[in-house]
C-alpha cells in the first residue's frame, strides 16, 4: 500500500472511525483501524467492536492499493499531532510507515485476516434531512434511561409507519415523543426498531447537519437485528437493544382540560434560579394561577427561593412538584417560542408541548410527559 | 464489645505492653479534654451481673448453632477467644466456657443507663455502639475537675451504678483517647498528655492507625513502613501514591496526632441493615434468593419504623472459607419497601454468577438514608397510586398488632416442620449503625 492523502482529512476520518473503537476490546484486532486503499482513489477506515461498526470513504492520491490493520488509538493520537502537510503513508513488510513533513511514524500492524467483516447495511432504508433527524434525536434521548441495569430503556424506539417516523424514549419518569415525516423508499413501510441512545446520540451529531442521512432497516418482518445510518461518504451500523419495549404511547392522557403557556425561555430562566436551592433530588414547586406560574424550591430551615413567571391558564388553578432537572430537561428541548404544560389531575403526569404563538394550538409533534414528585408533607 | 478486627484484639505488644501505660493515670491531663469510654466485654459483663458464680471464669456470649461469639470475658479471651469468631470454634478451644445467649434488650437497658451517665457529665456525647462513646468535657472542668478526675469518676459511676466495668482513654483527640481506652483496659484508665501524643503514636504499629485495615497494612508493610513512626517520616507524596488521595494524607495527619474531628452528638443513622448466618451452608440459589427476600423485608420494615428511606442497595456474601464479598447499587429514588430493596439485593446477587458456591452468611443493608417524612418521592408514569409500600405498611400494621412474620410473601411460608427459629445474628446483624 503506498498512498498520499490530506492532513485534515485524514485526521477527520481518523477521528470518526475512531470513535467505535473498543475501549477494553474483547479481542486484541478490534483495537485496531482497518485501513483499506482501492486503486480508484478511495481509502476506506473502518472500525468494529462487534456491536457498532463505522465506515468512512475518503479520497486519497493512491499509487498501490492494499489492506492494513493498525493500532487505531495511536493512529488517532498521531493525525491530531501531525502538522499541516500532505500525510504520505506506505508499507514496508509487517510495518506502515506515515510521514507528513519532517515527521515520519513507523506503527506495528496487526493481522488483517483476524479482523471480522463490517455487517452489511441492511436493505430497507430511506432518508431524512440531518439537521432535522438531529434535532429529533436530541430531543428524545434526554428522557431516555442511563440506567444500564434496565437496558430496554436506555434506547430509543423508533417507529416508522410509511412516511411517518416516531422517536420514543422514556426512563419512567418521563417520556419524550417526536414525530417527524421521512422519506422512506417503499411507502408502505412498516417496522420498529430499539436503537441504544447514546449511539443514537453520537450518530445523529456525528454524521452531521448538512446532508440527508440515509436509515437503513431490514424491512423483512420482525427479525431485525441491526440499523444502519449514512451520509456523506460515512456509514455506520449499531445492533439494536434486545427486548420488548414497554406500551408507553397509552401514557399520554388523550385530552387535557386544564393547561397553561408560558414563554419558554424565561420557564427555563426562573426554574434554573429557583432550583438552584434545590438540593439533589428536591423538587421545585410550581403553583399555576391564571396570568402567573409561582415557583418555589426549598422548605423548612433550609434555604428558599420563589419566582413568578407570566404565563396564561386555561382551566381550573392547581400546583405540582417536579423534579427541576426532568423540568428542564422538557422545556429546554422545545424548538419553538411559547411552551403548554398540560394537565388532569395534580397528581397524574404533566404534558409539555410547543407552541409558535402565546394564542394558538399547540405543536404536537413533541411532546414530553413529565411525572409530578410526590410530597410527603 | 469493641469493634475492632480479630486482628487487632489485643493492644500492641499484646500481653506484655507496658505496664508504665496504665499507671499514668496522674499524667499531666491539660487540654487532654477528649475522652473515649468503652465497656470492657459489654455483653459478657453486662450477663455477669446477675451470675457472681461465673465472676473470674471464661464466659461465652453468642447464639446457638453457627453463629459467631459476640462477647467474651478476659478469662476467655486469654484462651484465645474473640468476639466474630464462630462459635464452633469457640467452644472447641474452650469446652469449659459458659455459653450464654444473648439478651439484646437488656444490653440496651444498660447502654441507656451508660448513656445516661455521660450525658450527665456533658451534652457533648457521640455514642460509637451501644457500648462506647466519645466525650468532649472541655465545658465540665470547672464543674467536675480535671479529664482525668471525669474519667475516673464515670469508671466509679459506671461501676456502682451499673455494675460494668470500663476503660477510658483521656488525650487531645478523638484517635488518640480511642487508643488510650484500648491500652487501659480491662478496668482502666490512660492519660496521653498533648505534649506526648507524638511520642505515644510513633511507638504503636501502623495496623493501629484509624482507617488501617489488613489491605492498607499490607500496602504500608511492602513499603517497610512497620510503625507509625515509619508513616509519619515518610513523604506525604509517597503515601498518596501509595494509598490514594484522601487516605494517605488522613494517615500521615493522624501519624502526627493532627485529628481535628469535633465529638458530634446525636448521630444520625447512615445505614440500616440485616444479616444471617445459615444453620448450614447453602449452595442453594433458591435458599439464598429466599433469604435475601426476607431480609430485605426486615430491614425495609425498621426502615419504615424509624420513617428512614434509603438509596444505596448492599448485598455482603460470606462464603463457606469465610471469603466475604459485598456489592452494592444506587437508585435513582429512595425506597422503604422491601419490593424495592429486593429486587436491587437480587440482581446484585445474579450478577455475581455464584454457581453454586458454599454460602455461609447473606446480609443486606441500605445507605444513603434520608428522612422519609420531610421528604418527596419521584413516582414512575406508569406507577398504580396504591402500591407496594401501602401493602407494606399495611402489612406493619398488622405485624403490630399480632406480631412479626403473621403475613409474609408466599416463598417465605414453609411448612410447620421447617420452622426453625432464627438462627442467632452476627455481631453487626440486627442493628441500625452508624
Amino acid at each position: 500500500m503506498k498512498l498520499r492523502v490530506e492532513r485534515d482529512v485524514l485526521a477527520e476520518a481518523v477521528t470518526w472511525a475512531a470513535r467505535a473503537l473498543p475501549t477494553r476490546p474483547p479481542v486484541p484486532v478490534l483495537a485496531g483501524l482497518l485501513l483499506d486503499a482501492s486503486t480508484d482513489g478511495v481509502l476506506r477506515l473502518s472500525s468494529f467492536d462487534y456491536e457498532v461498526s463505522a465506515r468512512v470513504e475518503v479520497a486519497a492520491d493512491i499509487l498501490d492499493g492494499g489492506t492494513v490493520l493498525v493500532s487505531g488509538k495511536l493512529l488517532a493520537d498521531i493525525c491530531r499531532s501531525l502538522p499541516g502537510k500532505p500525510v504520505d503513508v506506505s508499507t514496508d513488510g509487517s510495518r506502515v510507515s506515515l510521514t507528513c513533513g519532517a515527521s515520519r511514524f513507523t506503527l506495528l500492524t496487526m493481522p488483517v485476516d483476524e479482523y471480522p467483516t463490517l455487517p452489511a447495511m441492511p436493505d430497507g432504508s430511506g432518508t431524512v434531512p440531518g439537521d432535522l433527524f438531529s434535532q429529533a434525536v436530541s430531543q428524545v434521548t434526554v428522557a431516555a434511561s442511563r440506567d444500564e441495569t434496565l437496558p430496554i430503556l436506555t434506547g430509543v424506539r423508533m417507529e416508522i409507519e410509511g412516511e411517518n417516523l416516531t422517536l420514543l424514549a422514556t426512563d419512567r419518569y418521563r417520556l419524550a415523543m417526536r414525530t417527524l415525516t421521512w422519506r422512506p423508499s417503499s411507502p408502505d413501510v412498516s417496522t420498529v426498531a430499539l436503537v441504544r441512545a447514546r449511539t443514537l446520540s453520537e450518530v445523529s451529531k456525528a454524521l452531521g447537519a448538512g446532508s440527508d442521512v440515509t436509515l437503513a432497516l431490514s424491512t423483512a418482518g420482525g427479525g431485525n437485528e441491526l440499523i444502519g445510518f449514512e451520509a456523506g461518504g460515512r456509514r455506520t451500523t449499531s445492533l439494536l437493544v434486545d427486548g420488548e419495549y414497554p406500551k408507553v404511547r397509552a401514557l399520554f392522557p388523550p385530552e387535557s382540560p386544564t393547561y397553561a403557556v408560558v414563554e419558554a425561555q424565561s420557564l427555563v430562566e426562573a426554574v434554573r434560579r429557583v432550583a438552584l436551592v434545590a438540593e439533589r433530588h428536591t423538587p421545585v414547586r410550581l403553583t399555576f394561577t391564571d396570568g402567573v406560574i409561582t415557583l418555589e424550591a426549598g422548605q423548612g430551615e433550609d434555604a428558599q427561593a420563589s419566582e413568578a413567571v407570566e404565563a396564561s391558564l386555561v382551566g381550573d388553578e392547581l400546583s405540582m412538584a417536579f423534579n427541576p432537572q426532568f423540568l428542564l430537561d422538557g422545556l429546554g428541548a422545545l424548538t419553538v417560542p411559547f411552551a403548554r404544560l398540560s394537565f388532569t389531575v395534580p397528581a397524574k403526569p404533566a404534558v409539555i408541548s410547543g407552541q409558535v404563538e402565546a394564542e394558538g394550538d399547540d405543536d404536537t409533534s413533541y411532546r414530553y410527559l413529565l411525572m409530578p414528585v410526590r410530597l410527603n408533607s | 464489645m469493641s469493634r475492632r478486627t480479630p486482628g487487632k484484639r489485643n493492644p500492641p505488644g499484646g500481653r506484655d505492653r507496658p505496664e508504665s501505660f496504665r499507671s499514668r493515670a496522674a499524667a499531666d491531663d491539660t487540654g487532654c479534654t477528649l475522652l473515649h469510654v468503652d465497656m470492657d466485654a459489654f455483653y459478657a459483663s453486662v450477663e455477669l451481673i446477675d451470675r457472681p458464680e461465673l465472676h473470674g471464669l471464661p464466659v461465652i456470649v453468642g447464639g446457638g448453632g453457627r453463629s459467631v461469639v459476640l462477647s467474651a470475658t478476659y478469662e476467655a479471651r486469654r484462651l484465645g477467644i474473640h468476639a466474630a469468631m464462630p462459635m464452633g470454634r469457640a467452644r472447641w478451644l474452650c469446652p469449659q466456657a459458659a455459653v450464654i445467649a444473648p439478651d439484646h434488650r437488656r444490653y440496651a437497658e444498660v447502654s441507656h443507663g451508660v448513656m445516661e451517665i455521660f450525658r450527665s457529665v456533658t451534652p457533648l456525647v457521640e455514642p460509637l455502639s451501644l457500648d462506647e462513646a466519645f466525650l468532649d468535657v472541655a465545658g465540665a472542668i470547672r464543674r467536675l475537675g480535671s479529664p482525668a478526675t471525669i474519667g475516673q469518676m464515670i469508671r466509679r459511676r459506671v461501676a456502682a451504678e451499673l455494675r460494668i466495668p470500663c476503660s477510658v482513654g483521656v488525650a487531645a483527640t478523638k484517635f488518640t483517647a480511642k487508643l488510650a481506652s484500648g491500652l487501659a483496659k480491662p478496668d482502666g484508665l490512660l492519660v496521653v498528655p498533648r505534649d506526648e501524643t507524638v511520642a505515644f503514636l510513633h511507638r504503636l504499629p501502623v495496623g493501629e492507625l484509624w482507617g488501617v485495615g489488613e489491605k492498607t497494612e499490607e500496602t504500608l508493610r511492602r513499603l517497610g513502613l512497620r510503625t507509625v513512626s515509619d508513616l509519619a517520616h515518610t513523604p506525604v507524596e509517597t503515601l498518596r501514591r501509595a494509598l490514594g488521595d484522601t487516605i494517605g494524607p488522613n494517615l500521615h495527619d493522624l501519624s502526627w496526632g493532627r485529628d481535628p474531628r469535633p465529638v458530634v452528638p446525636e448521630r444520625v443513622e447512615k445505614s440500616v441493615g440485616a444479616e444471617e448466618t445459615f444453620a448450614r451452608d447453602v449452595d442453594d440459589p433458591g435458599t439464598v434468593r429466599r433469604e435475601l427476600l426476607r431480609l430485605a423485608g426486615r430491614v425495609a420494615a425498621r426502615l419504615r419504623a424509624a420513617d428512614l428511606v434509603g438509596r444505596t442497595i448492599t448485598v455482603k456474601i460470606r462464603f463457606a472459607d469465610f471469603r466475604t464479598i459485598t456489592r452494592s447499587r444506587t437508585r435513582t429514588e429512595h425506597t422503604d419497601t422491601a419490593h424495592d430493596i429486593y429486587a436491587v439485593a437480587l440482581d446484585l446477587y445474579e450478577a455475581l454468577r455464584l454457581d453454586r458456591a458454599r454460602v455461609r452468611l447473606v446480609g443486606v443493608r441500605v445507605e444513603g438514608l434520608a428522612d422519609a417524612a420531610t421528604g418527596h418521592r419521584q413516582p414512575a408514569l406508569d406507577e398504580r397510586p396504591q402500591g407496594w409500600r401501602e401493602a407494606e405498611q399495611a402489612m406493619d400494621r398488622v405485624s403490630e398488632r399480632f406480631g412479626p412474620g403473621v403475613v409474609r410473601p408466599a416463598v417465605l411460608i414453609r411448612a410447620p416442620d421447617e420452622e426453625n427459629p432464627p438462627d442467632g445474628d452476627t455481631p453487626d446483624g440486627e442493628n441500625v449503625r452508624g
